[in-house]
């Protein structure tokens, strides 16, 4: 797997894993705003939020119609729609973008669900590495009482309920959400992420990020009124046939 | 008193598995039924053949359930939805007919597999494979997808000349589907010479499946009642284990 910048996209993209409460969204909000102000060209995009699948999504958690199969695959669909309707378009026009999650956030659910790990990057796999990937490093309980001090009622997934760890949704989502850091941990390294320990204060860690950003993104490249970059070649696999493709490309460009 | 004959064929039990790892914690030698897949393009006799022989197993006392595409209670109505507006990509596409397979294969085909029921499934990842193949989709991508695939006890795929398609369809609906004719693939602004190309793609598409994954070609030129005389007899050879 590549990076977008080594594929030769324009665009670059940045993405923020961890677990719920460890700050990660309130991070990538302040870094949206800061590149904002640069006047650099920027879209932020939320795990679990394409408009269509949604309706699907909500509808399977609250019935609770989810195996960890579908609750899987519809996950993924759902990443993929955003990949190709938005994510893809916006990078080869040369913007940044901001994910809330990315693929990495399936590799560690779906295998604490009980998927194969190898199965679930198998699907994941059209989707290039981000250039960036912080990792906000909470110790659990600090995750766990920023969600749990307010006693929440906790919804049936996101307590990992389906899992039958616990009668207790509080201690059922305890335990989920260590297994999740696990997998976090254990892939850290292979994919790159850049640790930011989120036990700091919110200002210590946004400097911290927007250090790590400046010294990697050169944002003149990414300027609104910069010159728009030659797109990259498109990437063919499968049987279809060339004539086919072409056909249709010309068809939408018209 | 004349007595009508009254014993029955008990399905053997056959060794069973799923194409990949299968679906977390479900055992495939648990499952006792056995799974039957017709494959074909609409219009090449699928529902027909599915009809008559639910009608033969019942009247010789096995007990069936049906399957087809776009059933699931998780996401068909969605599905529909995007299909209609033909908004989404191929990959999103591809994922959410995958997720509408899993429920499926979740929700009923193993539990009826489970209680020793006969699923007769209208299409199976095949034309989901064979569609997203057309449409450019790594192959080495779809299998591990459908991994979570169990393997039928017999798959039979109705081949059809698509000049006949054409006249079955049209006889039928007096026109021809936008996805059956592949207009999503701009092979032609016509409907007619789309469709007829599209066909004959995915039949190039189901035989390339057809040396992974050996399933019957039947030929579904024939007169329905010929076909199913041979559909019941392959499927008998299954029950009674070969």
């Amino acid at each position: 797997m590549k990076t977008f910048a080594e594929l030769g996209f324009p665009g670059r993209l940045i993405a923020v894993e961890g677990l719920d409460g460890s700050g990660k969204s309130t991070q990538i909000y302040l870094l949206k705003r800061w590149l904002e102000a640069e006047g650099v060209k920027v879209y932020f995009s939320e795990w679990n939020s394409s408009e269509l699948v949604k309706s699907a999504t909500s509808k399977g958690k609250k019935r609770e119609l989810l195996s960890p199969t579908t609750f899987s695959l519809i996950h993924a669909t759902d990443f993929a729609d955003r990949y190709e309707r938005h994510l893809l378009p916006l990078l080869r026009a040369g913007y940044v973008v901001l994910c809330d999650r990315y693929v990495f956030t399936a590799y560690a659910r779906d295998v604490v669900r009980g998927c194969p790990m190898g199965w679930v990057r198998g699907i994941y796999n059209f989707a290039a590495l981000p250039d960036l990937t912080f990792f906000f490093k909470a110790d659990l309980e600090v995750s766990l009482n920023r969600i749990l001090d307010g006693r929440p009622k906790l919804k049936f997934f996101e307590a990992g309920m389906d899992l039958r760890l616990s009668p207790d949704p509080y201690e059922s989502f305890r335990i989920f959400q260590g297994r999740i850091l696990d997998q976090y941990l254990a892939m850290s390294s292979e994919f790159k992420f850049i640790t930011i320990d989120a036990n700091q204060r919110v200002e210590t860690q946004q400097a911290e990020v927007r250090k790590l950003v400046n010294q990697r993104i050169d944002f003149d490249q990414f300027r609104r009124n910069s010159p728009l970059p030659l797109p990259p070649p498109v990437r063919r696999n499968g049987i279809s046939k060339g004539k086919a493709s072409d056909e249709g490309e010309e068809d939408s460009a018209a | 008193m004349k007595r009508s004959k009254t014993k029955l064929i008990v399905p053997s039990r056959s060794s069973r598995s799923f194409y990949g790892d299968g679906i977390p914690g479900v055992k495939p030698d648990d499952l006792a039924g056995k799974l039957i897949v017709v494959e074909g393009a609409d219009g090449s006799g699928r529902s027909t053949q599915i009809a008559l022989l639910v009608d033969w197993l019942e009247t010789r006392g096995h007990a069936t359930v049906q399957v087809g595409l776009k059933r699931s209670t998780l996401v068909s109505e969605e599905l529909e939805r995007a299909q209609n507006g033909n908004i989404l990509s191929r990959t999103t596409l591809s994922l959410f007919y995958a997720t509408d397979f899993a429920d499926q294969l979740e929700n009923v085909i193993l539990p009826a597999l489970k209680a020793g029921f006969i699923v007769l499934a209208d299409r199976y990842i095949y034309t989901l494979m064979a569609r997203d193949m057309v449409r450019g989709m790594d192959i080495t991508w779809l299998k591990n997808l459908y991994g979570i695939a169990l393997k039928p006890d017999a798959v039979f795929y109705l081949a059809i000349d698509p000049a006949e398609l054409v006249q079955r369809n049209l006889a039928k609906t007096a026109t021809l589907d936008y996805w059956e004719s592949g207009m999503d693939l701009g092979l032609s602004r016509d409907l007619f010479d789309s469709f007829i190309e599209y066909q004959t793609l995915m039949r190039l598409a189901f035989r390339k499946l057809q040396r992974t994954y050996n399933f019957t070609t039947v030929d579904g030129n024939r007169p329905v009642d010929e076909v199913n005389a041979e559909l019941q007899k392959k499927i008998e050879a299954v029950l009674v284990g070969k």
